[in-house]
């Protein structure tokens, strides 16, 4: 038995997953090749809103190697609605929400028909022999103009393109003044609206699904975040008992929120792999992807921020459109509503109202996008801080200092309702400026301005925080949340004192593997190696509510500790009677045992392997040391930071470059550091390419432009610069590690740190707001829009 | 039609379809899915692969197009049980999280090397444009590249090592990397 002289936490381990990624021993969905397997390929609507008036499959039926079609009319009985977890209002209209279209079309790339055939080239060469008869629709694709009186719907038999409405109101709730009088009373009113983009999660993976019916339980693989939500889903939705049906998520090639979903491919391929009693196969491709998968942001947000002139923010007023596609989906409505609680960000402001209109149009749905809600709200209150502070002629950084909660006022009741229980911004801000160079780049800046520079320098600035650790579940009832928002999980000691964990989050390239072997290795005193982690199959890993918001170590970290506890206070009678000691006598120390004051000691594993022997147990003892335990956070966990962006705009091109990145972020304690810094390199990436990069663009017939990588811009290495990244360490004292979640920080920090630094670049000549994506052409237009046109 | 193709010191003679992908060919005739399918425009370079000695995207070449090639794929890469230094770059250095993208990234880095034994950070970058990678930002990669090309070179130090060091480093008292 050895005992860790090291603590596992805090170390940088390489990580257990990649050996296996690196050298092509994987386990993609796509992979997957069962006896009897078909192959299926999906139709899919060209246009965006219309009724199906016939479908006629006969010459399809006929190509070589195609067993069966199925459309929406033959499954009609037996798929129900795709289910939406997340009723935000009592009243909030939902229409039915079919895998396969029955009668009409409400978006493009919505599917029409399922070809099933021995071979993925076969069932593709069919789609194009099937003939469908669409009667067009008004198309209602304008988010504004949706929400407007008179407009064409998108589902005639709801009355409204409106789904729900949704506020927060401080005064009412008791947690704030009121915001009509602080605008009232302003010496200073900031108006702004904001434009959050659509935007396409883009997971490297597309997304592949392979559903076995032939044993007792239905088995279905999916490149998917959620096993077990999606287990629990298609048992509610499709009526079939829980027990019998499996769901696996074997490696899966990233998500970010994208596969935060029940998908309808997944309902289609469980149909007909029941249907026809073989097992089937559906992988998407990329374009697919682009056009079916949900979306994320696209929201329309109007801004109005009162203050005196002293930079105090007196109120904060946010009113929200918020483009739901033409469905609900898994959380779709309540992506918005994630981010009614952030709009105040880390200030103190003395008042705030929040009103949220979800609103139907012809497009693909949208729902969860790395930050959900968040980065939405933290783009906007960044964004208003910069504007408002150059309203006053003040540093941005003062600013934010003049309304700052400070690090003496924690935990802090917010004016949006929640408790922030740690934070100390001005540490995570002093760290960043030095690193930053803040006020060399400030004396740059205006040399460049005084001698008139066709490149301009702007310094742009996000002090964040957000909230992760998905959820009190409490809090989620509160909000109409279907579900909890605990975590479980699992710890088998073996007889030779190796460790199998079992947990109910889902990885999909964050690294549990290795941050729990860290964790349970400290807790249990074992070695790093001895321990292995088991994850995404309901079969080994029975409950769960799987990975996203952050929310892994946070939640499911934590109830990794949790069990490790448990397994320890389940063998300390045991090692007591081994020792012929009382138990109180005893203290667990890097694994082992010890009779206090003395150099009696026994292992974990001398115990594992006593409990299987159970030749000499106490009296009453079960011969187990295993155990369970699902945790249940008391609050979210609230990462913070500063980040700094340097941009340069080339006035004459529009171009932007983003000369240094800083970023000071504070989540508290660290697992693994390699791992921290790999989520902060990702989440910035993705930050950045809201802030100048990628836009999912329809045209007028609301067809996907932007449907594939030729013409959505991701970012690849040159698009991206190097990061300067700092960690400040104020521990969150919500749970027993100090840890917060780390999965979104970038992304929610960076989109308006990014666009502040252009804006600071080309304010001077009378620009105040560029659309995101800022592309050369925007930038360019604006500047020239701003100067008359005469530049 | 009937091809031979040597796959990763195994050689193959198959009957294909002429319309047959090449990657299709290696996935689903071979079993070669180390090599995996990310878009189809040949953008993401997630099914990058060698033919002949040079980079290809395996979704961009017909199977026939690589009869009586030789083809590398991620899967060959490791000899004796033993990693090839740029899939140890790769692990040190962090730079995969889901790992999709990886084996694409590492054999066009393969590629970028043998042109370019010291590439600096920009070489580096427009190397690999043409792979995408959602995950990792792509920083550490680089680092990876920079790393494998000194484990090629036959550089005793890693930056890898160094990697580990600054993130412990930060840990501690708000470093940086």
């Amino acid at each position: 038995m050895t005992a860790t002289a090291q603590p596992e936490i805090g170390r940088a381990r390489l990580r257990k997953e990649d050996e296996h990624l690196i050298t092509g021993r994987t386990r993609w969905t796509d992979n997957l090749v069962l006896p009897g397997m078909q192959h299926l390929a999906i139709l899919r609507s060209p246009v965006a809103h219309a009724r199906i008036t016939g479908v006629d499959t006969t010459a399809a039926r006929g190509m070589p190697g195609v067993v069966a079609i199925f459309t929406g009319a033959d499954l009609a009985a037996e798929q129900g609605s795709l289910p939406c977890a997340w009723p935000i209002t009592e009243d909030m209209k939902a229409p039915p929400a079919p895998s396969l279209a029955v009668d009409t079309v409400n978006f493009a790339g919505e599917a029409v028909a399922v070809v099933v055939a021995r071979g993925a080239y076969e069932a593709h060469d069919a789609l194009e022999k099937i003939d469908v008869d669409y009667d067009e629709l008004p198309i209602v694709l304008d988010l504004a103009g949706a929400a407007a009186d008179g407009a064409d719907l998108v589902h005639p038999d709801l009355g409204t393109n409106i789904s729900a409405t949704w506020t927060f109101d401080s005064a009412e709730a008791g947690t704030g003044g009121d915001v009509e009088q602080a605008i009232r009373e302003a010496e200073v009113l900031v108006q702004r609206t904001f434009r959050q983009q659509r935007l396409i999660p883009a997971f490297m993976e597309p997304r592949s699904v392979v559903v076995d019916p032939t044993a007792a339980q239905i088995t279905m693989w999916s490149s998917t975040q959620i096993p077990h939500i999606l287990r629990l889903m298609l048992a509610m939705t499709l009526h079939i008992p829980e027990h019998k049906v499996r769901v696996i998520a074997p490696d899966v090639g990233g998500g970010f929120g994208g596969k935060l979903q029940v998908t309808p491919e997944e309902v289609i391929a469980l149909l007909v792999a029941r249907r026809l009693g073989k097992p089937v196969k559906y992988t998407e491709s990329r374009s697919e992807s682009m056009l079916a998968a949900h979306h994320g942001r696209d929201q329309i947000q109007k801004l109005t921020l009162a203050a005196r002139r002293d930079g105090t923010v007196t109120g904060l007023k946010v009113e929200l459109l918020a483009d739901m596609g033409a469905y609900l989906r898994l959380v779709t409505p309540g992506i918005p509503i994630l981010g009614a609680f952030m709009f105040n960000g880390i200030y103190k402001f003395p008042s705030y109202h929040f009103t949220c209109t979800n609103v139907f149009t012809n497009k693909v749905p949208t729902d969860a996008y790395r930050g959900a809600g968040r980065p939405e709200a933290t783009f906007a209150v960044e964004r208003m801080m910069d504007e408002l502070a150059a309203e006053l002629s003040l540093d941005p950084l003062e600013l934010r200092a003049r309304n700052w909660i400070t690090h003496e006022e924690f935990p802090f009741d917010t004016v949006a309702g929640l408790t922030y229980d740690s934070g100390n911004y001005e540490a995570a801000t002093a760290r960043a400026r030095e690193l930053f160079d803040y006020d060399g780049l400030r004396r740059e800046q205006v040399e460049r301005r005084e001698r008139q520079d066709t490149v301009q320098l702007g310094i742009g600035v996000s002090t964040f925080t957000e909230m992760c650790g998905l959820a009190p579940s409490r809090t989620l009832g509160a909000l109409a949340y279907g579900a909890g928002g605990w975590e479980h999980a699992a710890i088998r000691m073996l007889p030779t004192g190796k460790v199998e964990v079992v947990t109910g989050a889902s990885p999909h390239g964050q690294g549990h593997e290795t941050a729990w072997s860290q964790i349970v290795a400290d807790q249990l005193g074992v070695p790093f190696d001895d321990v292995e982690v088991l994850h995404g199959d309901t079969q080994t890993s029975p409950r769960g509510l799987d990975t996203y918001g952050s929310r892994s170590l946070t939640v499911g970290g934590i109830a990794v500790v949790k069990a490790a506890e448990k397994v320890i206070a389940k063998a300390r009678p045991i090692a007591a009677h081994m020792m012929e000691c009382a138990e109180d006598d005893l203290e667990f120390t890097g694994g082992r045992f010890r009779v206090t004051g003395t150099e009696k000691a026994v292992g974990i594993a001398d115990v594992a392997l006593a409990v299987f022997a159970a030749h000499d147990l106490p009296d009453g003892v079960e011969p187990n040391l295993d155990s369970e335990a699902t945790y249940d956070p008391d609050n979210f966990s609230f990462p913070h930071g500063t980040h700094l962006c340097a941009a340069e705009v080339d006035t004459e091109t529009g171009q932007v470059r983003i000369r240094s990145y800083v970023c000071v972020d504070d989540i508290g304690h660290v697992v693994n550091p390699l791992i921290v810094e790999g989520q902060v390199h990702g989440g910035l990436a993705q930050g950045i390419a809201q802030a100048l990069y990628e836009e999912a663009v329809h045209d007028e017939s609301g067809t996907l432009l932007s449907g594939s990588f030729a013409e959505y811009l991701m970012p690849s290495a040159v698009d991206l610069p190097s990061f300067t990244t700092g960690r400040t360490q104020t521990p969150a004292t919500g749970n027993p590690l100090g840890v917060k979640g780390v999965g979104e920080a970038g992304t929610i920090a960076s989109t308006p740190a990014v666009v502040n630094a252009v804006l600071d670049a080309v304010r001077q000549f009378g620009v105040h707001d560029i659309e995101m994506p800022c592309s050369p052409m925007r930038v360019w237009h604006a500047i020239h829009t701003a100067q008359g046109g005469a530049r | 039609m009937r091809i031979t193709v040597t796959v990763d010191g195994t050689t193959y003679t198959d009957e294909v379809e002429p319309r047959l992908l090449l990657v299709h060919y290696l996935r689903d005739r071979l079993g070669k899915v180390g090599t995996v399918v990310g878009c189809d425009t040949s953008n993401c370079g997630a099914c990058t692969v060698h033919l002949n000695g040079h980079s290809v995207k395996s979704c961009s070449v017909l199977a026939v197009q690589a009869d009586g090639g030789d083809v590398l794929t991620v899967e060959g890469l490791s000899r004796d049980g033993k990693l090839h230094p740029i899939q140890e770059a790769f692990r040190d250095n962090h730079a995969l999280q889901c790992g999709f993208c990886t084996p694409g990234m590492i054999m066009q880095t393969l590629d970028l090397l043998a042109e370019e034994p010291d590439p600096d950070d920009e070489t580096v970058r427009h190397g690999l444009e043409g792979n995408l990678c959602r995950c990792t930002g792509y920083q550490n990669i680089v680092r990876a590249v920079q790393d494998a090309a000194q484990r090629l070179r036959g550089g005793a130090t890693s930056s890898g090592d160094a990697v580990i060091k600054d993130a412990a480093k930060a840990e501690t008292a708000g470093g940086v990397r």
